[in-house]
């Protein structure tokens, strides 16, 4: 069937701001969505809070509003612009819930908006959970039994009918808070009163319990001619129990037989088929693993995080299928983008093992349980490709940058053998570590299986790398072993450390002495039986070579920024997007390095090459030896790729821009200081050190408080504000837990505003496109404060200052390419906080919001053009007409213990936009973009620390004119009432009912504002318990009484007409 | 123990061996399937040849009870890596024993992509798998051009009749190295089917007045199996419903005067697409087949193409002019891949006047 003529102008709808289960998969899907469908001819019409993402680019889509996802902005945007089509499967569930909403309620036929890529009715039969066991039930397909209940007696009298153990999901709790497993009735009464008393619409769902049971995953396409393909299977290592997006997954599956592959293959293709879907979709399974009994765990009609895992793992393009097929193409009329030969009507076949594992906050978090549930937890994932499953297991994990490289790294030998056993027990992020130290002791596979339910097919693998760590440290290193150690993939630094005598690089000279080097294999779709034109790359030793030289163009390496993480996220990748396209306009041969599946930059037709690999010095050194690049770029993978310039520099890859001695001199205290002092800027007063003894003796000297925190971290990685000797002896003892090879910073706290530029130099000139200013105070992470461009509330006389500081800063530094300042402005002085001689998370936001590409232009400076040449008046440019503001958003929700309070160290996981004319609608729309839909109830809690009770006061007379009721605790409440505020006195958790906990799990809080006491020791477990249940019960919850303040002020500006800025015109 | 693949352009894989330590000379091909290596393995249409594996991890799941015929076929079996201990709750043994009992040779441990890459550009070829690590090419080469599958339905056909008892269509299976999922496909909709030596005359067959035949896959090239192309002529003309698959297929089409010849490197593997030219419908589809049959000298008023490959455009099934005939080369009855196709075995049902 070909195109259909009915489709001119589709609009389409992005994920919004990263959350965790929501992350940049959506932007790699929806980028590539749209260049397909622009590919065709139609007029893209984008609309994305996301302000982070390449599909928000003017290349990406001919329309594109930064604007909160709310049905009301999309319809104003419909009406506005007038698409034809409306295609909501790119924007994972939020897109979906909104293309379905809109469906709905008649908006969009009243339009005269098709919706394309599915229907409200294939929507409704796979998300509706009755209507999904419906359907189910129709086709045979066998679903685990569950009932909703609203009462524990028709919770018991269910389960009686289905046998324990069952799982417990109340409905409508964030972070699957309230839900577990009951093994017996004492436990079903516990679990399901309390979950009841949590849900919101007092109902839990009884579901037969399946946990235990292999998990294993299809990714299906079907288009409108019924035609169906499954891209790929995957099999989870963690059994059913862990959500998929925390659980290692392997790809194609590798314990199931062709029966039982085929049994599960069928079953999705006769779902997809009943359910209607034109596009992708995701059924997920769980598989009785003593028998061929299976259940429908979920389908997703939609494009997914496991869609973007299928996709790289096998070189099919899912989203852009989709897109082709949502415009009428059918399957067999597709051009198979890798093989240019063959057509989208076929399955991917691999002759390769892909390993995912995901990235998990727990560094950050510290306080957060570990334990892995359902409820997702993982901000992003790595994926590796070996020819055998040890060795994509073993670059997977150096791939995660959390201080692992081998099964070695999380020490589980000084436990007792009891211990260790009950740790196998724990369903955590450490577990295969520990079944490799149970492996090393001896335990059987069975009893592990038996304990871990994993398969003990994976058992053994970790058993084989198991053997090789112990012949490794206990023989002498042959030219054989090693053959064998590398084939498994294990790393040079962890084959020196086991032998003990060598170094590593010993280990490495005695490799290339002896021909083990890297060979590279082409993903290729198809197992080598058709030739393929697409250089996807992996490594594998013992094999033969077939990346192939490709022209004599300058050839630039561009390393990405690998999972992400808090701190490191989508921009980054937005980043290496944006400098290889701008590499390959000037006519370079570009190669990617990368690792991350969720991304736009591991995409096959982004770079010249792309190199799925690690990023570490031994396997981008293979990399280089093979492609021998006439440069390295660093600066805009963030510090995953700044890591690797030392090494780089050392295998004499030239580093293209800023020097690394210049990189080094920003990061070192010392050497900073002298730049400095040379520069005559003034910066807090601060010393280095390495012990707590030393940082005790600096603070004192500077006086309290005082930030601390490691160098040569990003995101703020155990930055905190100490108060006394104390907290700075548990601070130091935490960032000591990971072996710190620079030194530890104390600095004189200034509490002042916080200012923020991202600056071009060409070596002579400076490009600054704008200054961003912050709404809360220093002290809390810039990626966690609202940042609002431009700046709106300094004076000129500290624009001047700012402009001139970046001009020194960027010359003494010899900046090449990119620069990130931040600054404090206090009592008409201007300090300098910290200088990053590379691209920053604020250069998307900034890029889109000034029109300015700078991310290009900072390329071009590298390569020797001036931003005079450039079209540029050198400094700081005119402010745009726009106020722009970027609202952090948080995944608190999910990560059960997590202190949600800000601080120095960054929490969230993603951002928005809100771009308006005025700066209160522009703050209005930041806050509606991250979630913040007020009022509702008009109720709010607050409570905080003594010295913010006089700016409390004020915001509690704002909201109270708002027409807020306001509960506080005992002294709060009397300050606001002494003050004049109608506050209510509400019981604190420990006093009697009714108390504030009550009220919080009255589902009738709006909003709760704490501060919490000073400094990290926040023994008050009473402020942790109400900010963790206000979060877990969906309430706002605010902890910097500036945010609250900016808050107030979008309320009060509340309208529901809004500007919509069309970015692209900008 | 070292083994060596050695193949007539004088390409040698150096690696371990599996399975037994004799000596073999065969035609090497390879299979993309990612599962089912048991029922490649176990498929006689793979007699007379030595398959690679594609995907590198094989054995996952050791022996299980899914086997296409009662024992393995292939003259040697190639693959990146065995797996060291198999995890199946079916499972009875491992690859390496089964391999060893049914005196198969074999290599694991090569790089079964570089191998494939070479069958791939220069066409498939004859190799050898050897232990003996003095061989010397020279005196190897000669024999290795001379190899020729040859009679090989003769070697995998059953040696006597048998049946499979059922209520419903009676259907005749003439077995050319059937695979066992063909007769159980029938069986299982209620078919009685009785399984004839790939050798037994028509007269035979029609002379119990089946209500269908059935001519099932097999190993070799096509125009190796001369007197038995007479006698499927003899079919044709009986005017008896006929559904034939791969190598009965192309028995059909040249008993009623088309041409067959051989591909590059063959169809193997579980995915491959085929479109039904009546609906435009595409199937993903399980295939094993070096040689295909020739559309251009198709004669209309005897054959019209059913199925075409969607790949490589090659034909993939036939509609046979005025009569109740259709053959396709793909395998509806899977094992291992896609079951997509099962469905032609109820047209065939209905064919013969059945209800499915």
């Amino acid at each position: 069937m070909p195109k259909r003529s009915d489709i001119k102008k589709v609009m389409v709808i992005g994920s919004g701001p990263i959350v965790i289960g929501q992350a940049a998969e959506f932007d790699y899907a929806g980028t590539q969505a749209c260049r397909s469908l622009k590919e065709e001819g139609v007029e893209v019409c984008l609309v994305n809070s996301n302000p982070a993402t390449i599909m928000t680019d003017k290349e990406i889509a001919d329309q594109v509003y930064i604007e909160p996802l709310t049905v009301d902005v999309l319809k104003q945007i419909i009406i506005k612009e007038k698409p034809d089509s409306l295609l909501p499967t790119l924007g994972g569930q939020a897109g979906l819930n909104l293309g379905m909403e809109l469906a709905e309620s008649g908006f969009l036929a009243e339009q005269g908006v098709k919706l394309i890529g599915t229907t409200a009715e294939t929507i409704f039969r796979a998300e509706d959970r009755q209507a999904f066991k419906d359907t189910m039930e129709k086709l045979g397909e066998p679903v685990a039994a569950s009932l909703v209940v609203n009462t524990v007696e028709d919770g018991i009298k269910f389960t009686n009918t289905i046998g324990y153990p069952v799982v417990l999901r109340p409905a409508y709790t964030l972070g699957g808070s309230g839900g577990g497993i009951a093994h017996n009735q004492a436990e079903l009464v516990e679990i399901l009163t309390n979950g009841l008393r949590l849900s919101r619409v007092h109902e839990v769902l009884v579901e037969r319990c399946i946990a235990g049971w292999k998990e294993i995953e299809y990714e299906v396409m079907r288009d409108a001619n019924g035609n169906c393909i499954t891209v790929c299977n995957m099999e989870n290592i963690d059994p059913v129990g862990v959500h998929t997006g925390d659980s290692i997954v392997v790809a194609p599956s590798q314990t199931l037989g062709d029966k039982e592959y085929q049994m599960l293959r069928t079953s999705a293709l006769r779902i997809i088929d009943e359910l209607g879907i034109t596009g992708g979709c995701n059924v997920q399974y769980a598989l009785h693993p003593e028998s061929f009994e299976y259940c429908v765990i979920e389908v997703n009609p939609r494009v997914s995080r496991s869609s973007a895992l299928a996709s790289k793992a096998t070189g099919y393009p899912i989203a852009k299928v989709a897109a082709k097929i949502a415009l009428g193409y059918t399957l067999d009329e597709i051009p198979n983008a890798i093989t240019k030969k063959t057509f989208a009507s076929f399955e991917p076949m691999l002759d390769y093992c892909v390993v995912k594992i995901p990235r998990l906050p727990f560094d950050k978090f510290i306080t957060a349980t570990r334990k892995l549930t359902t409820q997702m937890k993982a901000t992003g994932e790595v994926m590796s490709i070996c020819n055998n499953f040890e060795g994509a297991l073993m670059k997977a994990i150096r791939s995660l940058e959390q201080h692992v490289d081998s099964l070695m790294s999380y020490d589980f030998c000084n436990m007792t053998d009891e211990e260790l056993n009950e740790a196998l027990t724990v369903v955590d992020d450490r577990r295969i570590y520990c079944i490799a130290e149970a492996l090393r002791r001896g335990v059987s596979y069975e009893k592990i299986h038996n304990i871990t339910q994993i398969d003990i097919w994976f058992i053994d693998k970790i058993k084989i790398l198991v053997e090789m760590e112990q012949r490794l440290a206990s023989e002498e290193l042959t030219v054989e072993l090693l053959k064998e150690a590398k084939r498994i993939e294990f790393p040079d630094n962890v084959i020196a450390q086991l032998n003990g005598k060598l170094t590593e690089e010993q280990v490495r000279k005695m490799r290339y002495d002896n021909g083990i080097v890297a060979a590279y294999k082409m993903v290729d779709t198809c197992a080598a039986e058709f030739d393929a034109m697409t250089p996807y790359y992996y490594s594998v030793y013992g094999s033969e070579n077939e990346a192939v030289k490709t022209n004599d163009r300058k050839k630039v390496l561009v390393l990405g920024s690998g999972p992400i993480r808090i701190g490191q996220g989508v921009e980054f990748d937005y980043c290496s997007v944006h400098a290889t396209w701008a590499f390959a306009k000037e006519g370079w041969e570009t190669v990617i390095v990368n690792n991350n599946p969720e991304t736009v930059s591991t995409d096959f037709d982004i770079a010249d090459k792309l190199y799925f690999e690690p990023l570490t010095n031994e396997d981008v050194e293979s990399i280089v030896n093979l492609e021998k690049p006439d440069g390295a770029i660093v600066q805009f993978g963030g510090q995953t790729a700044i890591k690797l310039t030392e090494h780089l520099m050392k295998i004499g890859v030239p580093i293209l821009g800023t020097k690394a001695e210049d990189v080094d001199a920003a990061e070192d205290r010392e050497l900073f200081d002298e730049i400095l002092e040379q520069t005559q800027i003034p910066r807090a007063a601060g010393g280095t050190v390495f012990t707590a003894e030393e940082a005790k003796e600096v603070a004192n000297r500077l006086g309290y408080p005082v930030l601390v925190r490691p160098s040569y971290v990003l995101g703020g990685q155990g930055m905190q504000i100490a108060f006394n000797d104390e907290e700075i002896e548990m601070f130091m003892d935490i960032i000591n837990q990971i072996a710190q090879d620079h030194p530890i910073l104390v600095d004189k706290y200034l509490q002042g505003k916080e200012i923020e530029v991202d600056a071009i130099c060409d070596g002579e000139n400076i490009l600054i496109p704008g200054i961003m200013e912050h709404i809360e105070r220093t002290g809390i992470h810039s990626g966690d404060s609202i940042s609002v461009y431009p700046a709106h509330t300094i004076s000129q006389d500290i624009k001047d200052k700012i402009v001139d500081y970046t001009e020194r800063l960027a010359k003494a530094l010899h900046v090449l390419g990119m620069i990130n300042i931040q600054f404090i402005a206090m009592d008409g002085e201007v300090y300098v906080i910290e200088v990053n001689p590379r691209s920053s998370r604020t250069v998307p936001y900034i890029s889109k919001v000034t029109g300015i590409p700078i991310v290009d232009l900072a390329a071009k400076a590298i390569l020797g053009h001036k931003i005079t040449d450039m079209g540029y008046k050198p400094g700081l440019q005119p402010e745009a007409d726009y106020i722009a503001i970027k609202m952090p958003v948080f995944s608190f929700e999910k990560l059960r213990g997590a202190e949600i309070s800000l601080g120095p160290e960054m929490k969230s996981t993603g951002e928005c936009l809100g771009i308006a004319k005025t700066f209160e609608e522009a703050l209005y729309k930041a806050f509606l973009g991250a979630g913040v839909v007020l009022p509702k109830y008009k109720q709010m809690i607050i409570t905080v620390k003594d010295a913010d009770k006089p700016e409390a006061l004020e915001v509690a007379k704002r909201f109270e004119k708002l027409g807020y009721t306001i509960y506080a605790t005992r002294s709060t409440a009397k300050y606001l009432q002494d003050g004049g505020v109608d506050a209510r006195w509400v019981n604190k958790i420990t006093q009697e009912s009714p108390n504030v906990m009550d009220l919080i799990l009255g589902h009738k809080i709006d909003l709760v504002i704490d501060t919490p006491t000073q400094g990290h020791g926040d023994k008050t477990r009473d402020g942790f318990l109400i900010r963790r249940n206000a979060i877990e019960t969906g309430i706002n919850c605010i902890t910097a009484m500036d945010t609250a303040v900016a808050l107030a002020t979008s309320l009060e500006s509340a309208t529901t007409e809004y500007t919509l800025v069309d970015v692209a015109k900008i | 123990m070292k083994a060596f693949l050695i193949l007539e352009d004088g390409t040698v894989f150096e690696g371990t061996s599996i399975g037994s330590t004799r000596e073999v000379i065969s035609e090497i091909v390879f299979n993309t399937s990612m599962t089912g290596y048991l029922e490649v393995l176990t498929d006689p249409s793979y007699a007379g040849q030595a398959v690679c594996m594609t995907y590198p991890l094989i054995g996952n799941y050791g022996i299980t009870p899914d086997m296409e015929s009662g024992r393995p076929w292939p003259d040697g079996f190639i693959v990146r890596e065995l797996s060291r201990i198999p995890s199946n709750f079916r499972c009875q043994g491992t690859i390496q024993d089964f391999l060893v009992k049914h005196d198969i040779p074999g290599i694991a441990g090569i790089d079964t992509r570089a191998l494939t890459k070479i069958l791939r550009d220069r066409g498939t070829m004859n190799g050898m798998i050897t232990t003996n690590e003095n061989y010397n090419f020279e005196e190897i080469q000669p024999k290795l051009k001379a190899y020729q599958t040859g009679d090989v339905v003769s070697k995998v056909t059953c040696e006597s009749k048998s049946v499979l008892p059922g209520a419903g269509k009676k259907v005749a299976l003439l077995d050319f190295g059937a695979k066992k999922n063909i007769a159980k496909s029938l069986n299982d909709r209620g078919c009685e089917v009785t399984i004839y030596p790939a050798h037994t005359k028509a007269e035979e067959i029609l002379k119990t007045n089946p209500d269908g035949i059935m001519l099932s896959n097999g190993p070799g090239d096509p125009k190796d199996c001369g007197p038995i192309i007479d006698e499927v002529r003899k079919l044709y003309e009986s005017n008896t419903p006929i559904f034939a698959i791969c190598l009965g297929h192309q028995l059909m089409a040249l008993a009623t005067g088309a041409d067959t010849h051989k591909l590059k490197y063959g169809h193997r593997g579980g995915n491959h697409p085929v479109k039904d030219l009546e609906t435009g419908h595409v199937y993903i589809s399980s295939q094993n087949h070096g040689y295909v049959v020739d559309t251009d000298k198709l004669d209309p008023k005897v054959a019209t193409p059913a199925f075409v490959n969607v790949n490589d455009g090659t034909n993939e099934g036939l509609k046979y002019t005025g009569k109740n005939i259709f053959t396709v080369q793909f395998h509806p009855e899977a094992c291992p891949g896609p079951q997509d196709s099962g469905y032609l075995f109820d047209r065939f049902i209905k064919m013969m006047g059945g209800n499915q």
